[in-house]
C-alpha cells in the first residue's frame, strides 16, 4: 500500500499534515525547535503579535485547575517591528508556512498590522485574533459581536493578499454565528476555539489565584466543549475549519478532524510534552494505515451521526 | 535532537528528611555534568494518572561520579505529593537543567548565603560550588521551626559557619533570618549574598542589601507551564533599563535574579 496522504489544503495553503501549534503556546518556534525538526509540522503559528509592545498582564498569570491550564498572559509580545527584524529570520528557515497572528486594540490596529505583515517575505497567512479573552480592550470584543468580527474581517481582507483564518471565541452564545459573519466578510479559513473565560480561588487567601482575576481556561478539560463548538461550525461554513481545544493525543486529532476540522492546532498539550505534535503525526499516519485509508481528507466531517 | 534537555532518569531514592520534606536522588549523568547551581529540573508528574503540567524544582546537588542529581522538595499539592509517593527504580521524565543559574565569582571573597525554609534547595548545591573555589561563605538558615530547618547536618559536613533562626525559637535565633543578616552585613561586609525564599523574605533582603550596596543574587518562584520561554506564563516585573518597568520570564531569565532588578 503507498503511504498515506496526511497532507491538507487550508485557504490556499498546502500543508504537509494537518498538524500546527496553537498561537501562543509556541512562543515564536525557537524554544521547541531544540526538541524537534520544526520541519515536521503541517504549519508554524507564532504568539500574537501587536503593533506596539505588549507587557501583558501581572503576575501570577497561570494557574493549574482539573485537566486544565487558566492563562492570563494579556498578548505579552515584543510587537511588530521586533518580530520582523527579530523573529522572521529565523521562521523563515522552514518548509511549512508560517501562520501569524494578529491582535489589536481598533480596526486601524489589524489593518495596519495585515498592510505591513503582506509585505513581509516567509510570512504565509494571518490569524486574526477576535477572541483574546485577556485583554481589556478589543482582542474579544471584536469576536463577540457578529458585526464587530464581519467589520474586522472586510477592513482586514481589503488590504492583504494573504490567506485570512479568523481565530473565533467560544464565549458566545452562538458561534456559528460568528464563524458565518466572518465568512461572509471574506476570511478563508476559521480556527476554533480559543480559551474559555474562568477563575480560580485560593480559599485560604481568599483571593483569585490569577492577578488578572479571570483568565482563559485550555487543556484537555475543554475538548468536549471545542469538538462540540467545531461540529457546529463546520456544518454551518463552506471555508475550512482548523480544531483546537485540548488536543492531546492522535485519538483527539481524529475526533476533531471525523467532526469536521480540515486541519488541527495544539496547545498546552505542548507545556507536558514538548513532542506531543510529533507523536500526533506519526500517530495520525499510522490511524490511516491500520485503516486503509490513502487520504486523510476522507476523515474530514466523516462522523457518522 | 533536544540538545540534551529531554531525559528519562531512574529514581534511585527518596526519602522524607522533615515534615512533608523529601530528598530525591534521579540517575541523570548529563544533568549531572552540565547542570550549574541555580537551575531547575521541569518534571512530569502524574503520569498515567490526570493530566498535570510539569513542576519546577530547583537542582538540589549533583554528584558528577555516580550521575546522580538530587532534589529537596517540601509537599504542597498534587505534583510533590504524586512526587512523594514515586519509589526508586521508577523513572521519570525530565526536562533540564533550564534557567540561568547563579554568577559564580571567579575564586576568592566573601559570600553570604540565605535560605528560608525549602530555599535551601538551590543554595546547597550553590555553597558546594563556592567552596571549591576559595570562596569564604557564611550560611543564614530560617525555617518556621526546628525540624523545618532542612539539610542542616549536610552543612554541618561542609564544615561551613551556619548561623540558624526560627519563627518560633526552637533552634537558633527566635526571630526571621533576615534578622541575623541584618545584623551580619556590617561585620561580614559580603561581596555578595546569594538568598532563596518565599517572596517577603527576599524582598526585605534585596531592602537590606539595597542600603549597604551590597549586590545580591536571588532565586525566584513563579507558577510555570513550558519553563522554556515560550508561553510567557512565569512573569516577574524587572526594572527596565530604561528606567521603566517590565515582565521576564523566571524560566530563561531567572529563576535567579540580580536583587536590585527585580520591583518587589
Ligand atoms: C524555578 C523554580 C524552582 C523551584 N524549586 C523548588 C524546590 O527546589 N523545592 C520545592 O519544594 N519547591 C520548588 N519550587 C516550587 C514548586 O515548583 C512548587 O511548590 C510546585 O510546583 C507545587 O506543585 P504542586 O502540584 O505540589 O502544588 P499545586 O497543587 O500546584 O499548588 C499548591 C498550592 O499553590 C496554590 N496555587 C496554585 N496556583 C497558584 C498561583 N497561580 N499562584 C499562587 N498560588 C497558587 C494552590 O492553591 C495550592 O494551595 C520551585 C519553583 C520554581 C519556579
Ligand atoms: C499560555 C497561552 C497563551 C495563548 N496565547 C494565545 C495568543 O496569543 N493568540 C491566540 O489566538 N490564542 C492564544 N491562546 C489560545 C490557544 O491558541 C488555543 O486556542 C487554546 O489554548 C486551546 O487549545 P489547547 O487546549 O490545545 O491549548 C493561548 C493559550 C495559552 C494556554
Ligand atoms: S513557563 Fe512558559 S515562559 Fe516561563
Amino acid at each position: 500500500m503507498p503511504l498515506p496522504n496526511l497532507s491538507v489544503n487550508i485557504a490556499g495553503l498546502r500543508l504537509q499534515n494537518p498538524v500546527m501549534p496553537a498561537s501562543g503556546t509556541f512562543g515564536f518556534g525557537e524554544e521547541y525547535s531544540r526538541f524537534f525538526d520544526l520541519n515536521l509540522l503541517g504549519a508554524i503559528v507564532v504568539k500574537a503579535v501587536t503593533l506596539k509592545p505588549a507587557p501583558g498582564n501581572p503576575p501570577p498569570r497561570l494557574a493549574e485547575t482539573a485537566s486544565g491550564l487558566l492563562n492570563s498572559i494579556g498578548l505579552q509580545n515584543p510587537g511588530l517591528e521586533v518580530f520582523i527584524r527579530e523573529k522572521m529570520p529565523f521562521l523563515r528557515r522552514f518548509k511549512p508556512p508560517v501562520i501569524v497572528n494578529i491582535a489589536g486594540k481598533t480596526l486601524e490596529e489589524y489593518v495596519e498590522l495585515a498592510e505591513r505583515l503582506s509585505e513581509v517575505e516567509g510570512v504565509a497567512a494571518l490569524e486574526v485574533n477576535i477572541s483574546c479573552p485577556n485583554v481589556k480592550e478589543g482582542g474579544v470584543a471584536f469576536g463577540v459581536d457578529p458585526k464587530m468580527a464581519a467589520g474586522v474581517i472586510t477592513a482586514v481582507r481589503r488590504r492583504t493578499p494573504l490567506p485570512i483564518i479568523a481565530k473565533l471565541t467560544p464565549n458566545v452564545t452562538d458561534i456559528t454565528e460568528i464563524a458565518r459573519a466572518a465568512e461572509d466578510a471574506g476570511c478563508d479559513a476559521v480556527s476554533l476555539i480559543n480559551t474559555l473565560q474562568g477563575m480560580a480561588i485560593d480559599v485560604e487567601r481568599r483571593r483569585p489565584l490569577l492577578a488578572n482575576v479571570v483568565g482563559g481556561l485550555s487543556g484537555p478539560a475543554i475538548k468536549p466543549v471545542a469538538l462540540y463548538a467545531v461540529w457546529r461550525v463546520a456544518r454551518a461554513v463552506k471555508i475550512p475549519v482548523i480544531g483546537m481545544g485540548g488536543i492531546r493525543t492522535a485519538t483527539d486529532a481524529l475526533e476533531f478532524m471525523l467532526a469536521g476540522a480540515r486541519a488541527v492546532a495544539v496547545g498546552t498539550a505542548t507545556f507536558t510534552r514538548p513532542t506531543a505534535m510529533v507523536e500526533i503525526i506519526e500517530g495520525l499516519r499510522e490511524y490511516l494505515h491500520r485503516n486503509n485509508i490513502n487520504d486523510i481528507n476522507e476523515l474530514v466531517g466523516a462522523i457518522k451521526v | 535532537m533536544s540538545a540534551g534537555v529531554e531525559h528519562i532518569g531512574l529514581i534511585c531514592s527518596n526519602v522524607e528528611i522533615g515534615p512533608g520534606a523529601y530528598l530525591m536522588e534521579i540517575s541523570l549523568p548529563e544533568v549531572a555534568l552540565r547542570a550549574r547551581p541555580g537551575q531547575f529540573l521541569h518534571l512530569r508528574c502524574g503520569e498515567g494518572m490526570e493530566w498535570l503540567l510539569r513542576r519546577p524544582l530547583s537542582v538540589h546537588d549533583v554528584d558528577k561520579k555516580s550521575g546522580r542529581v538530587s532534589l529537596l522538595y517540601q509537599v504542597v499539592g498534587k505534583g510533590t505529593s504524586w512526587l512523594a509517593g514515586q519509589k526508586p527504580g521508577i523513572n521519570i521524565d525530565v526536562l533540564g537543567p533550564l534557567g540561568r543559574g547563579f554568577s559564580l565569582p571567579p575564586c576568592g571573597g566573601k559570600a553570604l548565603l540565605v535560605a528560608g525554609g525549602v530555599g535551601i534547595a538551590p543554595l546547597f548545591f550553590l555553597a558546594r560550588e563556592l567552596l571549591g573555589r576559595g570562596v569564604i561563605l557564611k550560611f543564614f538558615l530560617g525555617a518556621r521551626t526546628r525540624n523545618l530547618l532542612l539539610r542542616l547536618e549536610a552543612l554541618q559536613r561542609l564544615g561551613i559557619e551556619i548561623e540558624v533562626a526560627t519563627d518560633d525559637g526552637s533552634a537558633g535565633f527566635s526571630g526571621p533570618v533576615t534578622a541575623l543578616l541584618e545584623k551580619s552585613i556590617p561585620k561580614e561586609k559580603p561581596d555578595i549574598v546569594f538568598a532563596c525564599g518565599p517572596r517577603p523574605m527576599l524582598a526585605a533582603c534585596a531592602g537590606l542589601l539595597a542600603g549597604h550596596h551590597i549586590p545580591g543574587e536571588f532565586s525566584l518562584e513563579e507558577r510555570m507551564a513550558c519553563g522554556l520561554g515560550a508561553c510567557r506564563g512565569c512573569a516577574v516585573p524587572v526594572r527596565s533599563p530604561e528606567g521603566g518597568a517590565t515582565y521576564e520570564n523566571v524560566c530563561t531569565c531567572g529563576p535567579v535574579f540580580a536583587a536590585q532588578e527585580i520591583i518587589w
